[in-house]
């Protein structure tokens, strides 16, 4: 049974891979990659159940969160073309 | 009472694996990116959804049910956010193609 979940999973993860390779626009790829991690979620956890070791779910709670916080820091540096470091605000007195 | 169980996380399991093959699959077919991105959701609510309350089954009351739960619940409060930031981020870019909105449509006859 968990072999056939995880069987259909990763027929599911070839096709997201494949429209993130091949995504005409850096939204494709972006969305394509966070579905990406998604599934990989899932895959950790179904695997956990099938090899009898069910202390894999600490690491799908712990890639939940980083495939989150990648997709919005990506999201991040591609909108504003740096991570937000704190600007030099004397500099650039006109843009307070 | 076992053997209803087990039924029924086989029933969650392949439902969700049914969705999450909907979903890629639309990831791959679908027109433009705005509709993509419907196809992702399908994925990571329904299908998401289903594969772990199968597992939460197997697992019964205990602490990886527990896991399971709060991963779930991470997973329906972040793929919104992440969808609606992309959204944003996709419409103020000015080279990305605008979605086919209600204003744009050629006026129905009623």
């Amino acid at each position: 049974m968990f072999a056939a979940t995880a069987c259909g999973i990763l027929a599911c993860m070839v096709l997201a891979m494949a429209r993130a390779l091949m995504g005409p626009t850096v939204y494709d790829r972006i969305m394509a990659v966070n579905a990406f991690g998604t599934k990989t979620v899932l895959i950790i956890a179904v695997l956990g159940f099938m090899s009898g070791r069910p202390d894999f779910m600490d690491i799908a709670l712990v890639y939940a969160l980083i495939n989150f916080i990648g997709t919005i820091a990506v999201l991040k540096f591609i909108r504003y073309g740096d991570m937000g470091w704190p600007r030099n605000v004397p500099d650039e007195p006109d843009d307070l | 009472m076992a053997g209803l169980i087990d039924g029924l996380s086989w029933l969650a399991l392949l439902g969700g694996v049914f969705f999450v093959i909907v979903g890629g699959v639309g990831l791959l077919r679908l027109p433009d990116f705005y509709t993509r991105l419907h196809a992702a959701g399908i994925t990571d609510t329904m299908g998401a959804g289903l594969i772990l309350l199968g597992l939460m089954l197997q697992g019964g009351w205990t602490l990886v049910s527990a896991k399971l739960l709060l991963i779930l619940l991470f997973l329906w409060f972040t793929s919104p956010t992440a969808t609606h930031a992309l959204v944003k981020a996709a419409l103020s870019d000015p080279e990305n193609p605008r979605p086919l909105l209600h204003e744009d449509a050629p006026p129905s006859k009623s």
